[in-house]
C-alpha cells in the first residue's frame, strides 16, 4: 500500500485551510455514513436517501416544498384498473456519458429484486407483479412486473392498484442503475473511485467517518439549474459536535439536532434553527399475547390514556416535538387522524378513568399491576421512559425499565419477548398507509396484532381506485386499531435543522426532503 | 537477538489464535445481529442476506472460514460498510489514528518525563505538589469532557481552530485532538517517572555518584536517568499500541477518520467482522509493541540481554 503512515507533509498541507475549498460547496452534517453508494445496499436511513437523492435521478424527484414531480420520467400514463404505469422518459445521460434509458430501470429492480445480490429494502418492490415471489427464490427475477418496450418507455405492472406506489418511486430502491458499470466493476461499482450515477451531484471522494465529497455533474439533465458546485457531507453521529461544527460555521446544514437543544439553540442560532412537524410517530407498543397483563385491552387503554403527552412534549422535549394522540401523524395529506376515543377528554378526567379501568380489569393495592417498559439506550428515550413511569406511579403501576442497544432492543421486540417496548416510525413517502402497514406486514407488527376487521379494511384500502373510498377505508382501519389501544402514541416527530441564513432554495416541509439541486449558497 | 525475537513472534501465533477464537465467539454470543434494525427486514429478505455473507453455516463453518480468511490476510467485508472490506476500513483509518498517537504520545513525553523529574527532585515541595496536582486532573477529567470544551473555546468562541474534520491531517486540524489525546498520557507518564526517579534517587550508586562530587544535573542525566526510564518504558508500549488505535470519543467529538470508533460501532451494529478485525488488529500492535519494549530494556538497562 503507498499510503504512508505519519503524513509526512503535514507542514504543507497547514498552509491549506480548511473551508477555503470552494466557496459554492455547500457543508452539510448529515447522521452517519451511508452504508453504501449503491441503492440496493443502503440500510434506508434518512441520511442515506438524504445524500443518495443528490447523487441519483429517480423517475419522479422532490421539490423544494416536497411535492413529487417529474424527474427522468417527464410524464406518465396510469390504466383505468390502476395496475399498469407508463413512464416516458427524457433523454439524459450518466455521468460518463452513456445514455439514461428505460433499461436501466429494469436492470435496477430486477438486480434489486435477484435474492442473490441480497439488496436491502426489497420490500418496497413488492406491490410490482411477482416481486414477493422472486424475492423468496420461487421465480426469475426476469418475470418480475417491469418492462422497458424502448429506451424511453417503462412499463410497471402492480398486483393491486396500490395507490402511494407513485410516492414511493422518490425513494432509492426505485432509482437507476448504470448496467455497463456495474458489469465492469461487479461488487465494487459503487466505491467512489468507480461510481456512475445521473443525479445532481456525483461522489469524488470518500474519508469514510469523515467526510464524502460530491461534484457538479455537468451530464445531469437539470444541471443548467443547479447553483452548487458541489456538496459535501459530513457524517455527525456525535449530535453535540455536530452542533459545535455549525456554530463554527463549518457546516452551512446540520440535519437533525437534538430535540432536547431546541430552547438553547434557538436563543443563541435565531433564524438558523428550522423546525416542522414532519411525518413521523415515536409510539409504545403493548403486547397483546396471552399471557401478558397487557392483552387486556382495559389494562391498555388505562394506560395509554394516563400519559400526560403535553407534558412530554412540551416541557421534557421542550416544545420540539408534538404530543400525539394517534399512530398517523396529523401531517399526512388528504386524511384525518383517527385519534384514540379516551384520549379526547382532559388529562384529570382521563386519570380518573384509567383508575376505573385497572380496578376493573382487577389490579388494585393488594394485587399491583407489574409491568416492564423496554426501549434503545440513550437519553431521550430514558427521559421518555422516565416520565412515563411516573405518570403511571399514582395508578399504582409498578414499572421496571430494561433498556439495550438498538440491534438487542428490536430484536427482542421482535421476538415477542417484552411487555411495553419502545419503537417509532418515520415516513420517508407521504402516505397514512405506511403508517398502518407496521401492524399488518410481519415486520414491525411486535405485539401481534391480529385483529381480522382491521386487516380486511387495511387490505381492502390497497386494491380501492376511488380516491375518497381509499381515505375512508384507511381511517375506519385507524379508528379501529385505536379503539383497541394497541399501542400508547407519545408523540409525533418534527424536522429540525439548522440552516445558515445565507442559504436559499432550502424549504421546511413534512417530507423533510431537501434537495441539493434546489439550494444555493452566496459567497 | 535474532533468534530471540523468532522465538517471541512464534509464542505470539498460538496468542492470537486464542484472542481470535475467543472474541469470535463471543461476539456471537452477544444477542441481536447485524441485520437488526429499526425498519425490521421481512423473513426471506434476511435470508437472503444470511446467505451472502454466509451466516445461514453452521458457526464452526464460519469460524474456519474466518481463519482461513484471516491466514490469507483477508478480513472479510463489512456488515456495516457496504462500499469498503474490513481490510480497506483499516488501512483507511490506521495512517489517521497513528498521526495523531504518534504526535500525542511525542507530546506527552516532551511534557511529561521532564515535568516528571522535576517533581521527583523537588519532592515535596510546592512545585510538586503543583505538577502532581496538573498530574492527578489529567488523570480524572475524561477526553468526553476536555474535548467539546477545547472545541467549543478554540473552535466556536476564539475560532482559532476548525472545530473538527481531517483535510489529510492538516496542522489546525490536529491540534486539538493531539492536545486531548495527550492530556491524559502527559498526567500518566509524569506521575510513573516521579515515581520511579524517587525511587532511583534513594539507591546506593547514586548516592556514589554524589559521593564522587557530581553536580546534580550529571547525577541525574548520567546515573539516574536510563534506569528510571524502565518503568515508563513498560508502561509505553501498551499505552502507544492503544493511543494509535485511536480513541472513539476524539474521532467523533472532532469528526477524525480513525479507527477507534469500529470498536465501538462495530459492536454496536453487530459488525461481526469489523469487530474482529480491530481487535485482531489491536493484538497484533499489542504484542509488536511488547516486543520492542523488550528490546529496548537491553539498550537501558546493560544487566539485560537476550540469548
Amino acid at each position: 500500500m503507498k499510503r504512508p503512515l505519519i503524513n509526512a507533509s503535514l507542514l504543507f498541507t497547514a498552509l491549506a485551510l480548511p473551508g477555503l475549498a470552494s466557496a459554492a460547496t455547500l457543508n452539510v452534517g448529515i447522521i452517519d455514513d451511508p452504508a453504501s453508494l449503491s441503492p440496493p445496499k443502503i440500510t434506508g436511513g434518512v441520511w442515506e436517501e438524504d445524500v443518495l437523492r443528490d447523487i441519483f435521478a429517480g423517475l419522479v424527484d422532490v421539490s423544494e416544498d416536497g411535492k413529487v414531480i417529474p424527474g427522468v420520467a417527464t410524464r406518465w400514463d396510469i390504466s383505468d384498473d390502476g395496475k399498469t404505469y407508463t413512464f416516458h422518459l427524457r433523454d439524459s445521460k450518466w455521468s460518463d456519458g452513456e445514455p439514461v434509458t428505460a433499461h436501466d430501470f429494469v436492470f435496477a429492480l430486477r438486480y434489486m429484486i435477484n435474492p442473490k445480490n441480497a439488496a436491502t429494502g426489497v420490500e418496497r418492490l413488492y406491490p410490482l407483479e411477482n416481486a414477493e415471489n422472486i424475492a423468496k427464490g420461487n421465480a426469475a427475477p426476469d418475470t418480475l412486473g417491469v418492462t422497458a418496450p424502448d429506451d424511453h418507455t417503462l412499463v410497471f405492472k402492480l398486483n393491486e392498484p396500490a395507490a402511494y406506489f407513485l410516492k414511493m418511486l422518490v425513494l432509492p430502491p426505485f432509482y437507476p442503475l448504470p448496467e455497463h458499470a456495474v458489469k465492469q466493476y461487479g461488487d465494487q461499482w459503487s466505491k467512489a473511485d468507480n461510481i456512475v450515477v445521473n443525479g445532481a451531484f456525483k461522489p469524488v471522494k470518500w474519508v469514510q467517518g469523515t467526510e464524502l465529497d460530491t461534484r457538479k455533474n455537468d451530464n445531469y439533465y437539470d444541471a443548467k439549474d443547479v447553483s452548487l458546485d458541489g456538496v459535501t457531507y459530513y457524517p455527525m453521529p456525535d449530535r453535540e459536535a455536530g452542533i459545535t461544527r455549525f456554530r463554527s460555521g463549518e457546516l452551512d446544514i446540520l440535519r437533525d439536532f437534538p430535540a432536547a437543544r431546541y430552547k438553547f439553540l434557538q436563543k443563541s442560532l435565531g433564524d438558523s434553527v428550522k423546525i416542522t412537524p414532519n411525518l413521523g410517530t415515536e409510539y409504545y407498543v403493548f403486547n397483546l399475547r396471552e399471557g401478558h397483563p397487557t392483552a387486556d385491552p382495559k389494562v391498555r387503554e388505562a394506560l395509554s390514556i394516563a400519559i400526560n403527552r403535553t407534558v412530554i412534549a412540551n416541557q421534557l422535549l421542550e416544545g420540539a416535538v408534538k404530543p400525539a394522540y394517534s399512530l398517523v401523524p396529523p401531517g399526512a395529506s388528504d386524511y384525518s387522524i383517527q385519534v384514540q376515543p379516551g384520549l379526547k377528554h382532559d388529562i384529570d378526567e382521563r386519570q380518573q378513568r384509567a383508575r376505573e379501568l385497572l380496578k376493573e380489569a382487577g389490579y388494585g393495592p393488594d394485587k399491583p399491576l407489574k409491568l416492564s417498559i423496554r426501549y434503545n439506550s440513550g437519553d431521550q428515550q430514558q427521559r421518555v421512559a422516565v416520565a412515563i413511569a411516573a405518570m403511571w406511579k399514582p395508578l399504582g403501576v409498578q414499572v421496571t425499565m430494561n433498556n439495550s442497544d438498538s440491534n438487542v432492543h428490536y430484536s427482542t421486540l421482535r421476538r415477542g419477548d417484552f411487555e411495553i417496548g419502545r419503537a417509532a416510525w418515520i415516513s420517508s413517502y407521504d402516505d397514512p398507509q405506511n403508517f398502518l402497514q407496521l401492524v399488518y406486514n410481519v415486520g414491525n407488527n411486535y405485539g401481534d396484532y391480529q385483529d381480522s376487521e382491521f386487516r380486511k379494511l387495511f387490505s381492502a384500502s390497497n386494491t380501492e381506485m376511488d380516491k375518497a373510498k381509499r381515505r375512508s377505508l384507511l381511517q375506519q382501519a385507524e379508528a379501529r386499531l385505536s379503539s383497541q389501544y394497541i399501542e400508547a402514541p407519545i408523540f409525533h416527530y418534527t424536522a429540525r435543522n439548522l440552516v445558515k441564513t445565507d442559504i436559499s432554495g432550502w424549504q421546511n416541509n413534512a417530507l423533510d426532503i431537501h434537495p441539493a439541486r434546489w439550494v444555493d449558497k452566496k459567497d | 537477538m535474532l533468534s530471540y525475537i523468532i522465538k517471541r513472534i512464534g509464542q505470539a501465533i498460538p496468542t492470537l489464535l486464542i484472542v481470535i477464537t475467543v472474541s469470535f465467539f463471543l461476539m456471537r454470543l452477544a444477542p441481536g445481529g447485524p441485520f437488526d434494525g429499526e425498519r425490521q427486514l421481512p423473513p426471506e429478505i434476511e435470508a437472503n442476506l444470511m446467505a451472502a455473507y454466509h451466516m445461514d453455516e453452521p458457526l464452526w463453518q464460519q469460524y474456519v472460514r474466518y481463519l482461513d480468511g484471516i491466514a490469507h490476510g483477508d478480513f472479510g467485508p463489512s456488515f456495516k460498510y457496504k462500499d469498503f472490506s474490513v481490510t480497506d476500513l483499516i488501512w483507511q483509518g490506521f495512517p489517521v489514528s497513528l498521526t495523531l498517537g504518534a504526535w500525542a504520545m511525542l507530546v506527552a513525553l516532551i511534557i511529561g518525563l521532564p515535568l516528571g523529574i522535576i517533581a521527583a527532585i523537588k519532592r515535596n515541595s510546592a512545585v510538586d505538589y503543583l505538577v502532581m496536582g496538573i498530574a492527578l486532573g489529567g488523570i480524572a477529567v475524561p477526553s468526553f469532557v476536555i474535548a467539546p470544551i477545547l472545541a467549543l473555546v478554540f473552535g466556536v468562541i476564539l475560532a482559532w481552530l476548525p472545530a473538527g474534520g481531517w483535510h489529510d491531517g492538516a496542522l489546525p486540524n490536529l491540534v486539538m485532538p493531539v492536545a486531548a489525546l495527550a492530556l491524559a498520557q502527559i498526567a500518566a507518564i509524569a506521575r510513573l517517572m516521579r515515581a520511579s526517579m524517587i525511587e532511583v534517587l534513594g539507591s546506593q550508586y547514586i548516592r556514589t555518584a554524589r559521593a564522587k562530587g557530581l553536580t546534580p544535573t550529571e547525577v541525574i542525566l548520567r546515573h539516574a536517568l536510563r534506569p528510571a526510564l524502565l518503568p515508563v518504558l513498560s508502561y509505553l508500549g501498551p499505552a502507544i499500541a492503544a493511543i494509535v488505535t485511536g480513541s472513539v470519543v476524539i474521532e467523533q467529538i472532532f469528526g477524525l477518520p480513525g479507527i477507534g470508533r469500529y470498536f465501538v460501532q462495530g459492536a454496536l451494529n453487530r459488525d461481526y467482522t469489523l469487530v474482529m478485525g480491530v481487535v485482531v488488529f489491536y493484538a497484533i500492535l499489542i504484542i509488536v509493541m511488547n516486543l520492542i519494549v523488550d528490546l529496548l530494556y537491553s539498550v537501558l538497562d546493560p544487566q539485560i540481554r537476550y540469548d
